[in-house]
């Protein structure tokens, strides 16, 4: 971490092409010409920006077969297959990156799954809801009733969602793996995303969803400043 | 296989059909290819002159990039196009080759040969031994998917065609684009195996054994030198095809079509005429299929398949048979195939994945069983299209 990447930087999401802006955060991490594997890959929306705009060789794993069809019908290569049951068979150090977008909260096992992705990738960047959202905090202390927020749209009965985190735990829950997070976003309800560091709980009050680029060991500093 | 053609007609007995040989037609181009001397089979032995029976639809570009190679099913042949000249009917892959389909013949040069063995021009047990002048019968050598991927690399030489765009084909096809990915992945720019698997399982084997007795068991086969004293194990080839049909289709396939439905009463008559639907349609399936296959080609290429088991060639190690593969891969499985399941599908893909290859995998949700390859599965083309159309575009080719 250099000095000027400390605190918390808030800077206005570019939606103009319709990419999500967690999404478009990931993307701004991923070096050009970098080997990435999207695991959760939905529509391989993406992964599509990834190809085209920066020129990655891009794989997808996606469990739901209209995704896959949907991305097979772009030319993108995705694999059919589950991020709990698949991951096991790539090799380590296989790719650059490896991407588990909005997607850990969905596993059964997110602890292996979580070390299967540093095995897998030199980096990982995974993002997920924050469930310490002060809005999620909100509903459920005041309301007494489930959290519903733009990302937790579904009732509880309906969610694929299975193992809720806040950004505390994950960051702790880092630490004890082992894994080094080299970087940390959190992403508000309208979109609005900052960089923070030392801004923990500010972070997990305020963040609807955290953004982590992760690494088995930390990044050198020229590597650092290239994610950037 | 065949198109199961459910819409055929179900009423044609098959004993009082005229017997004609189905080797009676010159298919053409054949050519020969003894360039390289003769083809040294897994066997052991060698085998010369190589007679390749082909097709091709669409040009082959001036930079020669353009080639798809089609692998052909068990019972398949070279015509995947245009009209079958034997049997009067559309080519077996014709809604997917053509102008305008999957395997656009405007962009494309599509090839197919009939596989060594075969019975439709291509060396195999009823085309003439050089030595004796007789037809080979049984003896003619036991060949692999291997040795059939080598006969075909053969033609490709032939045809100055050093790297195929594509290599595509379901089934015992599939078997062969795993055969050549593995075998020459530097010739191969992309594999597409549908509905097949890295090897025979013993559920395979065991169906194709109960095909193989029936046709043994006819008298007419004459110990396989049938052709020699003028006959034909009908009846033999007829059950095979009849018990093999049933693996191809799926039990919702069969209950839609014909659930119990009789044939031609309103009431059972308690007898073991082709009282059934189903029966009379597998009893014309039969009989069809005699019309135009060779008995001892169905037990050489049954064996082919059943012999086929790539990682055996790699220490067990499914994996090792694409190490660090440049292929790019599309392997498509279908929920209702119970013939070639989606298991065996994974399998590949593992072992694809184990060499972090570039690999799309994706399982088609269809109720017809094996033969979906066969038939207008539009999701099927979708994935078709979109990877083919991908792969183009990293070739070159659009």
């Amino acid at each position: 971490m250099t000095n000027s990447d400390k605190g918390s930087s808030y800077v206005k999401p570019v939606m103009s092409d319709g990419i999500r802006v967690d999404l478009r955060l990931i993307a701004t991490l991923i070096e050009p010409g970098a080997r990435v594997l999207d695991v959760g890959c939905g529509d391989g929306s993406l992964l599509r920006y990834l190809v085209e705009e920066k020129d990655v060789d891009g794989r997808g794993l996606e469990i739901s077969q209209a995704g896959v069809r949907a991305c097979l019908r772009q030319g993108l290569s995705v694999v059919q297959g589950d991020a709990d049951a698949d991951l096991k068979n790539y090799p380590s150090g296989a790719f650059d990156y490896v991407v588990l977008s909005e997607t850990l909260q969905t596993t059964h096992n997110p602890l292996v799954v979580l070390r299967e992705l540093v095995r897998i990738g030199r980096f990982a960047i995974v993002s997920f809801p924050n469930f310490g959202y002060w809005h999620c905090r909100w509903q459920l202390l005041v309301g007494g009733r489930m959290p519903i927020t733009k990302s937790l749209p579904l009732p509880w009965h309906a969610t694929p969602n299975i193992h809720f985190s806040t950004i505390a735990d994950f960051i702790e829950t880092c630490r004890q793996e082992d894994i080094k997070v080299a970087r940390s976003y959190a992403v508000n309800q309208r979109g609005t995303l900052g960089r923070f560091f030392g801004a923990r709980v500010f972070a997990n009050l305020f963040g609807a969803q955290g953004v982590f680029l992760l690494a088995t060991e930390l990044p050198r500093q020229d590597d650092e400043s290239r994610a950037g | 296989m065949e198109s199961s053609d459910l819409m055929a007609p179900v009423d044609k007995p098959m004993a009082d059909r005229e017997a004609h040989a189905p080797d009676a037609f010159n298919h053409q181009p054949k050519i020969v290819l003894d360039g390289e001397g003769p083809l040294l089979l897994d066997s052991g032995v060698s085998l010369a002159p190589l007679t390749i029976t082909y097709q091709a639809y669409g040009e082959l570009n001036a930079h020669k990039s353009n080639a798809i190679l089609v692998c052909h099913a068990l019972t398949g042949d070279q015509y995947v196009g245009g009209v079958h000249p034997v049997t009067g009917r559309p080519g077996w892959w014709d809604n997917v080759v053509g102008p305008g389909r999957p395997l656009d013949t405007d962009r494309y040069f599509v090839l197919c040969a009939n596989v060594l063995g075969g019975c439709m021009g291509s060396l195999g047990p009823q085309e003439g031994d050089p030595k004796t002048g007789k037809p080979y019968a049984l003896s003619f050598p036991v060949v692999t998917i291997g040795d059939m991927v080598r006969a075909q690399a053969r033609l490709l030489d032939h045809l100055g065609v050093e790297q195929l765009f594509c290599v595509i084909g379901g089934s015992m096809g599939g078997m062969q684009a795993l055969e050549w990915a593995s075998r020459y992945p530097e010739r191969v720019f992309s594999a597409v195996p549908i509905a097949a698997a890295a090897r025979h399982t013993a559920q395979n084997i065991a169906f194709h054994e109960v095909g193989r007795q029936a046709i043994m068991s006819d008298p007419d086969w004459c110990g396989g030198d049938y052709l020699s004293q003028g006959k034909r194990p009908r009846q033999g080839l007829a059950v095979a095809r009849m018990a093999a049909h049933i693996t191809y289709l799926s039990d919702l396939a069969f209950h839609r079509k014909f659930g119990r439905l009789l044939q031609d009463s309103r009431e059972i008559t308690y007898g073991f005429d082709a009282e059934f639907q189903v029966e009379s349609y597998l009893r014309h399936q039969g009989s069809a299929f005699v019309d135009r296959f060779d008995a001892n080609s169905y037990l050489y290429i049954t064996r082919a398949m059943d012999y086929f088991d790539l990682a055996a060639e790699h220490d067990g190690v499914l994996s090792k048979s694409f190490h660090d593969t440049p292929v790019r891969f599309c392997v498509i499985a279908f929920t209702s195939d119970w013939l070639f399941p989606t298991t065996e599908s994974q399998s590949v893909v593992r072992a694809l994945n184990a060499n972090a290859a570039n690999v799309s995998f994706c399982e088609i949700e269809t109720d017809k069983g094996h033969d979906s390859f066969l038939l207008d599965e539009p999701e099927f083309f979708d994935v078709l299209n979109g990877f083919l159309r991908g792969a183009a575009k990293h070739r070159g080719l659009i």
